[in-house]
């Protein structure tokens, strides 16, 4: 592989757990509800993944980083869907309480020093045919399970938003809830379905850290992914395929440093990693992206 | 008036706020022992190593847990301040980073060294304010300032890791921080101790902002936004976009000054993990205090001792100081819980009350 197709690899690889997680951060955003506590359903999942890497196989890591990603989630849809307590803070302390649960529960687990634990790292699967296609092939083709999945889940957000009955009671519930309501929906019951589904997204996520990328949990080892879906969310306009491009963009940003390490640059990569943040707020100030935000977002369903 | 956010409003058990401080301090006690309990810990040792890493000792007390609490308390009142007003910043830590950067900035002048620590600190309030003011700015055109926070806190950690690989890094150029602060430059300390002058400025600062938001008209206009933003509007006397970015600066500017007293009064440099994520620990101190700047001081001494504590019950008794982040988190879900209890209680009560009648 050249210099360039490993660079191209590498930030299609990094971009995968942040378009999962984003993915979910969309569906529930689009519901009206903005899940700042993904970064929480991420480790949940990471520290899920990595246990049942340990004691049982890939598939059980996987299922149990869906389940543990969606229990936090469903703390969180009690609190802010049931309870109405603010989003925002309960997002936070939720990541917060997160952080802290996994790693005493990975410390209790594995025991103080934690390096025995090794997970078999899942290698990627090349797609017949495609994946002997110059330069995209191998970029696109030959990755891990993990980003087909995360194309498909996007595929699945977009035709269910844009196209399904569902789709269009879920954008109501983030545009205005109370007029939903009225036309008969089940507001509360969508708004907890979609943190469930996100936290479920978020979750896979974590699960691809640790069997794509790292074999091993490490304390607080989502570094910010939750809070990059967010940034993803907003700087894709809140639209599937704008979030596809925009988790490329941060992939591609962070995939740099390898890059410059390969080539022997000797620029800082911080410049680089800043980015995709200073593109997020330009975008945002722009007309277009204000618009497309959900009109609900942030606010509690209330009468 | 009522306030937009005050969790402890209807809450009659807990109102007087020693016995809410009490009441806290148990709760988070409790829950830290049947977390160590279960986890098979000897709770014991581990609270016993807790207690003498933060108040056992005056060493504990003078030199940990208020030199933590200390950018606790300053960050605790950015974060109040801007909640109490409806605007969202969880921008502390960034803000609380760009202080520290302008600090470092100011100290590094040839000047003499009060005049330089003088200037360090003005630094770090402007560079605070500067970095909340896109913020700000793009929550008057109607962006949530929860997104562009966050953004502005990775742009600052990126930053600062540039800056201490390039234009700050000091002059060996073997690791990756900034030149140290000499000591003319650095705030006063305690005889014999790490304390520094800087908890006086920041109590300082909690008595002055008390002051503001409960007496002046400025406060009182803060309040009438948060509670209600769109009432304060149309009462006509408030420009409430006016005010939110007045506050949104002033919060900006104390969680900067945090940073300018952290570097000028303990790390004496600029480097990535000056901040253990201080500016999000400062939501729960503010949340714990009801929001209201005189209650941030006990509340980021809560949060002091907490951290202290618990980084000497990793070192003495093996206990994970993750565990202590699990008790400061669920904190605030308990106190976001209050409201939602107590509603139920006195509903019940109502209920049982007309039935009687």
């Amino acid at each position: 592989m050249s210099v360039n197709s490993e660079f191209l690899s590498a930030a299609v690889r990094t971009a995968t757990p942040l378009l999962l997680a984003a993915t979910g951060e969309l569906v529930i955003e689009r519901a009206g509800i903005i899940y700042v506590g993904i970064e929480g359903s991420i480790l949940a999942g990471a520290l899920a993944a990595a246990a049942g890497g340990m004691f049982s196989g890939t598939a059980a890591a996987v299922l149990l980083a869906i389940g543990a990603g969606a229990l936090t989630a469903a703390l969180f849809a009690l609190f802010v869907v049931r309870w109405r307590t603010e989003q925002i803070v309960t997002g936070t302390a939720i990541t917060l309480v997160a952080t802290g649960a996994t790693a005493a529960l990975y410390h209790v687990l594995f025991g103080a020093e934690g390096a025995g634990l090794r997970v078999p790292v899942i290698h990627s699967i090349a797609v017949p045919v495609l994946s002997k296609l110059p330069l995209i092939g191998e970029v696109l083709f030959d990755q891990s399970l993990f980003t087909y999945a995360a194309v498909a889940a996007l595929v699945v957000v977009w035709w269910g938003l844009a196209r399904t009955q569902l789709g269009l009671a879920i954008r109501a519930c983030g545009e205005r809830p109370s007029a939903a309501r009225s036309a008969g929906i089940a507001t509360s019951r969508l708004r907890a379905g979609a943190a469930l589904f996100a936290g479920a997204l978020g979750g896979t996520a974590g699960a691809a850290l640790v069997l794509v990328q790292s074999g091993t949990f490490a304390e607080g080892m989502s570094a910010g992914r939750g809070f990059i879906a967010i940034a993803i969310v907003a700087l894709g306009r809140w639209r599937a395929g704008g979030v596809l491009v925009a988790a490329l963009a941060f992939g591609a940003a962070s995939a740099l440093q390898y890059l410059f390490q390969a080539r022997g640059w000797t620029l800082p990569y911080q410049t680089f990693l800043a980015l995709p943040y200073v593109a997020t707020l330009v975008a945002l100030a722009t007309t277009r992206a204000r618009g497309a935000a959900p009109a609900a977002l942030g606010q509690a369903d209330v009468d | 008036m009522t306030d937009r956010f005050d969790p402890w409003r209807s809450t009659r058990i807990l109102r007087g706020p020693l016995v809410g401080a009490g009441a806290v301090a148990a709760a988070s006690l409790l829950l830290l022992s049947i977390l160590l309990a279960l986890g098979g810990y000897d709770v014991a040792a581990a609270l016993g190593a807790l207690w003498r890493g933060s108040f056992g000792s005056s060493y504990a007390l003078f030199s940990a847990t208020l030199v933590r609490a200390t950018p606790l308390l300053l960050a605790g009142l950015a974060v109040a301040l801007a909640f109490r007003a409806g605007v969202w910043n969880i921008g502390a830590e960034g803000q609380l980073l760009a202080g520290a950067t302008g600090a470092i900035a100011a100290a590094a002048l040839p000047l003499p060294g009060a005049v330089r620590l003088a200037l360090a600190l003005l630094f770090a309030l402007a560079a605070g304010a500067i970095w909340a003011l896109p913020a700000a700015l793009l929550r008057r055109r109607g962006v949530l300032e929860v997104i562009s926070t966050i953004m502005l806190n990775f742009i600052a950690l990126n930053l600062v890791g540039y800056l201490v690989r390039g234009p700050l890094q000091e002059p060996t150029h073997a690791y990756p921080q900034s030149p140290t602060i000499d000591a003319a430059a650095r705030l006063p300390r305690v005889a014999g101790t790490r304390l520094h002058l800087g908890v006086g400025i920041a109590l300082a600062a909690a008595i002055a902002l008390g002051i503001a938001v409960r007496r002046s008209a400025w406060g009182f206009r803060v309040r009438a936004v948060g509670a209600n933003a769109r009432a304060a509007a149309s009462a006509g006397l408030i420009d409430v976009s006016r005010v939110a970015l007045q506050v949104f600066l002033v919060s900006g500017a104390l969680a900067g000054l945090a940073g300018g007293i952290e570097v000028t009064g303990v790390t004496f440099a600029l480097y990535e993990g000056l901040s253990p994520g201080y500016g999000y620990t400062a939501i729960a101190v503010a949340l714990l205090a009801r929001l209201d700047p005189l209650l941030v001081a006990p509340s980021a001494l809560l949060f002091g001792a907490l951290e202290a504590g618990a980084t000497a019950m990793q070192r003495d008794a093996g206990v994970p100081a993750a565990f202590v982040t699990v008790v400061e988190g669920s904190l605030v879900l308990l106190v976001l819980l209050l409201p939602v209890l107590t509603r139920r209680y006195e509903m019940r009560a109502a209920r049982s009350r007309d039935v009687a009648a």
